[in-house]
């Protein structure tokens, strides 16, 4: 042992002499250390993947709501998937106000009619969690405080949304995400 | 007796032990006879003090699991069980909740001891970083485990928190969402968090042991910042240091049992008291003291990506701190330019603390500019500018001649510069 070392000693310096022949003990390192990453990253991704979301939770994820008992300028919570969802009823005014915003004053540009079902303009359904850091921002109720612009407001830093769940006082960078649903009637949607 | 090591140790037992591991003769090189500089201030009670604490931390935390329940219907009822029925129970949560706040005083105290007296320049920069890296691992545990008694704070700190990973360009929610285990902050973050919180101490300890196996190569700074010369200017650490560390030990535990007993809820949001609820969101959110200087740099940056990056870039600039300090001279007793600059960093520290309290409004969001721009500008631009600026004073011949006889007049500059050569 102590023999072979030295005969190969120069060699596992790694070529650092210049002009070093490249030896057999050299390729055998690398290919052993090559497969000892292969093996090492093979064991890496399932117990990293394995944080990640599981079968169970992923199950858990269409819900239906029921419309007929909001009443007009009122929003409520559903939970879907462990989230708020916001599902409001917005008044005509409240309505009109979000159509008639220029794409031009938007953070995150996107028309009102992008964001709710054609022939379904009363209904806004927006997940209710800010886009900055993840508060659910207040304003369900007429009564609360809706911010400057009618939609809600978000307690944590300040962000302020539109009456459609458009951002328009950062320090959020996005609209409030619309969840993918799909009237089952016209008083029934399905999340998910 | 070929092989063995050849124990000093009279005790037959020690002997026939030490003789096989020696680790009675390591403690004795290390801890007894250790060659430590003879002027340490009781600035430099602040490691033993930080270690300390670390051990009371690991203690409680091990009893404290033993009657914890990681899961979201059970966490919050199970701490109030802990603090109600279980015996000593409230002891151990208030050693534990207020120990998370001594240690990062503790900390504190010790990372601006060693921006005070340069003890992050050549030879010590590793040790400094290494130091950085317990800084971030001490954070990571601190945050975990203020999610696991499940109030509101807990809920929506960690909310928050890993919320920032989402600022990440392309890739942000999938992260999020990888850290989360689910669609939001529920049953599986509380069960990782858990596990990690348990597992992050103890690697700590093995990071905190490099840490004091790098301070042993160098050997410790000291108040002059220049470099011991020989014998004459050291003692050996027990008992000299042994007994000045047990003297701020016994400040430190009589601060810490006045916490403890006459204030054990002094650091704490009240809000926490409430349970953990997923669909609303407190008026006002503030994470614990020790974070507040971070959340005001990221909440002073309006721009959500930014905040996020000079948040961390407050820590990261710290990794590299012992190339941005262009001066050869240590200590702040011989820099009185850079003195003051440090002392206006302290106090922006401090204002950050202030303003990651308050609601960013107002003049509170001025403050927290100002000092965000004044903390970076320390560290990018002062320090790497003054280093080559500023004229030190004289500094002593050796530590035990720490004045010049016969007051002579300032070193020139080259001689300042080469403060550190070994005798
Ligand atoms: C670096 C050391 C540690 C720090 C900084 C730390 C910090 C914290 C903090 C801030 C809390 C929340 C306290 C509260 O508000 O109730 C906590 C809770 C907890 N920690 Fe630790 N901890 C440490 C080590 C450990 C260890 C080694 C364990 C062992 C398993 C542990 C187990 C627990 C448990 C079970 C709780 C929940 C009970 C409670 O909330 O009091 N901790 N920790
Ligand atoms: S989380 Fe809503 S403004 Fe920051």
């Amino acid at each position: 042992m102590a023999d072979s070392m030295t005969a190969t000693a120069p060699g596992s310096h790694g070529g650092a002499h210049a002009g070093q022949e490249v030896t057999k003990r050299d390729f055998l390192k690398l290919v052993a250390g090559a497969g000892a990453a292969v093996g090492v990253g093979a064991m890496a991704w399932p117990v990293i993947d394995s944080m990640n979301p599981s079968k169970d939770v992923l199950a858990l994820s269409s819900i239906d709501v029921d419309l007929t008992p909001i009443q007009a300028g009122q929003a409520i919570t559903a939970v879907w998937r462990g989230k708020p969802v916001f599902v409001r009823h917005r008044t005509p005014e409240e309505i009109k106000a979000a159509e008639s915003v220029p794409l031009s004053q938007l953070i995150d540009p996107q028309a009102d009619k992008a964001r709710v079902k054609p022939g379904h303009d009363q209904w806004l359904v927006v997940v209710g969690i800010c886009t900055h850091l993840g508060c659910v921002p207040i304003g369900n109720k007429p009564s609360d405080n809706r911010g400057e612009f009618g939609g809600w407001f978000c307690p944590c830093h300040g962000s302020q949304y539109d009456t459609s769940g458009r951002v328009r006082h950062g320090p959020a960078p996005a609209n409030l995400a619309v969840p993918p649903y799909a009237f089952e009637t016209d008083t029934k949607i399905k999340i998910g | 007796m070929a092989g063995l090591h050849k124990s000093e140790f009279t005790n037959p037992v020690i002997n026939w032990v030490d003789s096989r591991l020696p680790i009675f003769t390591m403690m004795q090189k290390e801890y007894g006879v250790f060659p430590t500089p003879k002027n340490f201030n009781y600035f430099w009670n602040f490691g033993a003090l930080a270690m300390v604490n670390l051990m009371i931390m690991i203690v409680t935390g091990i009893f404290l699991a033993m009657n914890y329940t990681p899961h979201v219907s059970m966490a919050f009822d199970s701490v109030e069980r802990i603090m109600r029925d279980v015996n000593f129970g409230w002891l151990l949560r208030y050693v534990h909740a207020n120990g998370a706040s001594m240690f990062f005083i503790v900390t504190y105290i010790h990372i601006f001891r060693g921006l005070y007296y340069g003890s992050y320049k050549a030879p010590r920069e590793l040790l400094w970083i290494i130091g950085v890296v317990i800084l971030l691992l001490m954070m990571a545990t601190a945050f975990m485990g203020y999610v696991l008694p499940w109030g509101q704070m807990s809920y929506w700190g960690a909310t928050v928190i890993t919320n920032l990973f989402s600022a990440i360009p392309l890739v942000g929610d999938s992260i999020v969402t990888w850290l989360w285990g689910g669609f939001s902050v529920d049953n599986p973050t509380l069960n990782r968090f858990f596990s990690l919180h348990y597992l992050l101490p103890f690697v700590l300890v093995g990071v905190v042991f490099l840490h004091v196996a790098a301070l042993h190569v160098t050997g410790s700074n000291n108040p002059l910042g220049i470099e011991v010369k020989g014998p004459q200017d050291t003692l050996p650490f027990h008992p000299y240091y042994t007994v000045k560390d047990s003297v701020g030990m016994c400040v430190y535990l009589l601060v810490f049992a006045v916490l403890v007993f006459f204030a054990p809820d002094f650091f704490s949001a009240p809000d926490n008291y409430i349970p953990a609820n997923p669909l609303v969101t407190p008026a006002e959110i503030v994470p614990e003291w020790y974070f507040l200087p971070f959340y005001a740099i990221l909440r002073s940056v309006p721009n959500k990506l930014g905040g996020v990056v000079m948040m961390f870039g407050a820590i990261a600039v710290l990794f590299v701190l012992p190339w941005l300090d262009t001066s050869p001279v240590r200590s702040c007793k011989f820099r009185p330019i850079y003195r003051q600059f440090l002392f206006l960093l302290v106090i922006s520290c401090i204002v950050l603390g202030m303003v990651g309290a308050h609601r960013p409004e107002g003049i509170w969001v001025v403050l927290g500019r100002v000092c965000t721009a004044y903390y970076f500008l320390h560290f990018l631009v002062i320090l790497p500018i003054l280093g080559k600026l500023e004229r030190p004073l004289p500094l002593p011949e050796s530590i035990s001649r720490p004045v010049i006889a016969g007051g002579g007049g300032p070193l020139p500059g080259g001689a300042a510069a080469k403060p550190m050569e070994k005798v």
